[in-house]
């Protein structure tokens, strides 16, 4: 028995080690041929170890900091501005819907769950927000279509206020004289933050890696996230020379590029925050996916 | 003051707190759900989304008319039935074989590195995935297929390998978070039933089989039943973004999705985009009732709604 259970510990580990490099590789392989150089790329390809290393891209990158620069800002700018809105107005969906005694109780819950079972598809939406909120073009287009607030969240939110606030707490606050909202805050709030840090956290990452709206509702380069210049990278490697403030040095510097390296060194910069990050987050990940799941 | 008058005072500041959010609803959902008339309509901008011409089923008359219909049909079905199919069996298996590492520390440590793929952004996968299989600068053209004697193969613009490159890619992101999921519901199983397995003499084998296996089957069937219900989406992003939105590929990489996207953002044809995605709302409405419905037959708590 005590022999069987080894041979399957041993067994088990090794697939879960085969299959761990199997998920870290292709960043492995994207690092490596960030640092490779030019010519070792063109004639050996992306390679694990490259015949010669080189920073030129990361150098080709430094000197276009600006405009990498100000992207990183965009992207920090609606990951905060996105995450703190987001968790604002969960909460204060949530915290009412979650009340035994508020009234129309079942009306809210069905007008939040109905948003999950149907929608409108992308083009109405497009031309209202592009033709009603005329919002293309501007920071709010990264910020509110699509990611704004999630009535899933809504709903795991309110589950957890009835499940773990309990109402004696918040009638005992009512008698001593807060308000609604006072108790709100001063008392449901604070018994909440595991919930909504794991919710917080979600729609950081959300924001965060978003693409879509910058791509549909963005034409404007200056408003760009980092995600956004990755995508337009992928298909259009002169993009940074072709914004550049310095036209007459950019076109010199055309001749050089490093392009095959420069764009898995840029993968990298927009990939490394989050990997720098994820230790310290990732158990906070596991959990909310277990319970998004278990609803 | 009356009761009402007392009971509405008592509660105008939760309504307060509400407003927001509501609002964001109305604007972000249920605007959009009454815009699908635009399918319906001839969309003349100087008339306004109102006042253009009501046409009937025109739209979806071309809609269906064109080869596309069926291509973005299938291939949505297609691709969600091989994504489900591989994903549950894997994130099953995987999940079983992660609870048979007993250390707290290992079991941590595996679940974190496969989680790995599912954080990243899909624009960071399609350059991953660029590495791999660049024409002239991949690591597959450069260094594996010489060592085979095979000739390179030019990925981007051949649509037969796609299917299984996209199948691939969407394993490799998404294996890791479904396997936690199930995880998270084997470790929910009652040590007792081991125990008493483990006097009987079942074997690993058998404790998976006749254990496990039977008492995670209602978790099985709702996930599986939920995925069926979306089963007329896609991830956009695995779609448009992997394959670099290369139209040589469209044949076996359009989805809906995609379509709906190309036509309303490339093309500027509202009427055929629009017929496209109330085709897509309506029947994947459809189906997520009847999954739902499914779902209350087994099991009533498992239910949505």
């Amino acid at each position: 028995m005590a022999h069987e259970s080894k041979w399957v510990r041993w067994t088990a580990h090794t697939f879960l080690m085969a299959f761990s490099i199997a998920c870290i590789i292709p960043f492995v392989l994207l690092i490596m041929s960030s640092i490779s150089s030019e010519e070792s790329i063109i004639q050996f390809g992306y390679s694990f170890w490259p015949e010669q290393f080189s920073l030129m891209a990361y150098e080709y990158l430094w000197n276009h900091r600006g405009e990498l620069g100000r992207a990183y800002g965009i992207t920090a700018f609606i990951t905060v501005i996105g995450t703190a809105a987001s968790l604002a107005m969960t909460t204060m969906l949530a915290y009412p819907m979650s009340r035994q005694d508020i009234p129309m109780r079942n009306f809210w819950a069905f007008f939040v769950f109905f948003t999950l079972l149907f929608n409108g598809g992308l083009v109405p939406t497009y031309l209202i927000y592009t033709q009603v909120f005329e919002i293309k073009n501007t920071i709010w287009a990264l910020i509110v279509p699509g990611l704004l607030m999630n009535g899933f969240y809504v709903l795991l939110v309110r589950t957890f206020f009835i499940t773990s606030v309990p109402p004696a707490l918040m009638e005992a606050a009512y008698i001593d004289g807060a308000g609604e909202i006072k108790t709100f805050y001063k008392i449901v709030i604070p018994l909440s933050m595991p919930i909504l840090a794991t919710i917080g956290l979600f729609e950081a990452i959300l924001y965060w890696n978003d693409w879509f709206n910058g791509m549909t509702y963005v034409t404007d380069p200056k408003l760009f996230s980092i995600q956004n210049i990755l995508n337009r990278i992928i298909t259009d490697i002169q993009f940074l020379s072709n914004n550049s403030n310095l036209s007459s040095a950019a076109s010199n510097e055309m001749a050089e590029l490093p392009s095959t390296s420069v764009r898995m060194a840029i993968a990298v910069v927009g990939l490394l925050p989050i990997l720098i990050a994820y230790p310290f987050f990732q158990k906070y990940f596991i959990k909310g996916i277990t319970i998004g799941a278990l609803k | 003051m009356g009761y009402r008058a007392r009971r509405w005072k008592r509660f105008a500041p939760l309504f307060l707190l509400m407003l927001p959010g509501l609002a964001y609803l109305l604007l972000n959902n249920y605007l959009p759900m009454f815009g699908m008339i635009i399918a319906f309509k001839d969309i003349n901008f100087s008339k306004g989304i109102l006042g253009s011409n009501w046409i009937g089923f025109q739209n979806f008359e071309y809609l269906f008319k064109t080869a596309d219909a069926y291509i973005i049909t299938r291939n949505t079905i297609l691709y969600n039935v091989a994504f489900i199919a591989i994903n549950t069996i894997g994130a099953v298996g995987l999940a079983i074989i992660l609870n048979e590492i007993r250390k707290k520390f290992f079991q941590r440590f595996y679940q974190s590195i496969i989680i790995l793929p599912h954080l990243i952004s899909m624009v960071i996968v399609s350059y991953l995935v660029f590495a791999v299989l660049s024409s002239e600068t991949g690591l597959i053209n450069k260094a594996i297929l010489p060592i085979l004697g095979i000739e390179s193969i030019s990925w981007y613009s051949s649509k037969e390998y796609w299917p299984y490159i996209l199948t691939a890619v969407n394993i490799w992101k998404g294996i890791g978070f479904l396997s936690v999921v199930y995880l998270a519901s084997i470790i929910s199983i009652d040590p007792e039933y081991y125990e008493a397995a483990t006097l009987d003499g079942a074997s690993k084998w058998h404790q998976i089989r006749f254990v496990t296996l039977p008492l995670i089957i209602p978790v099985i069937t709702m996930m599986t039943l939920l995925a069926i219900g979306r089963i007329f989406h896609s991830d956009f992003g695995l779609f448009y973004q992997v394959p670099m939105d290369s139209g040589v590929l469209s044949e076996t990489t359009n989805v809906i999705d995609t379509y709906v996207y190309r036509a309303l953002m490339n093309l500027g044809d509202i009427g055929m985009s629009s017929a496209a995605g109330v085709y897509q709302s309506i029947v994947g409405f459809v189906l997520v009732i009847l999954s739902n419905y499914a779902v209350r037959k087994i099991s009533k708590e498992n239910a949505l709604f």
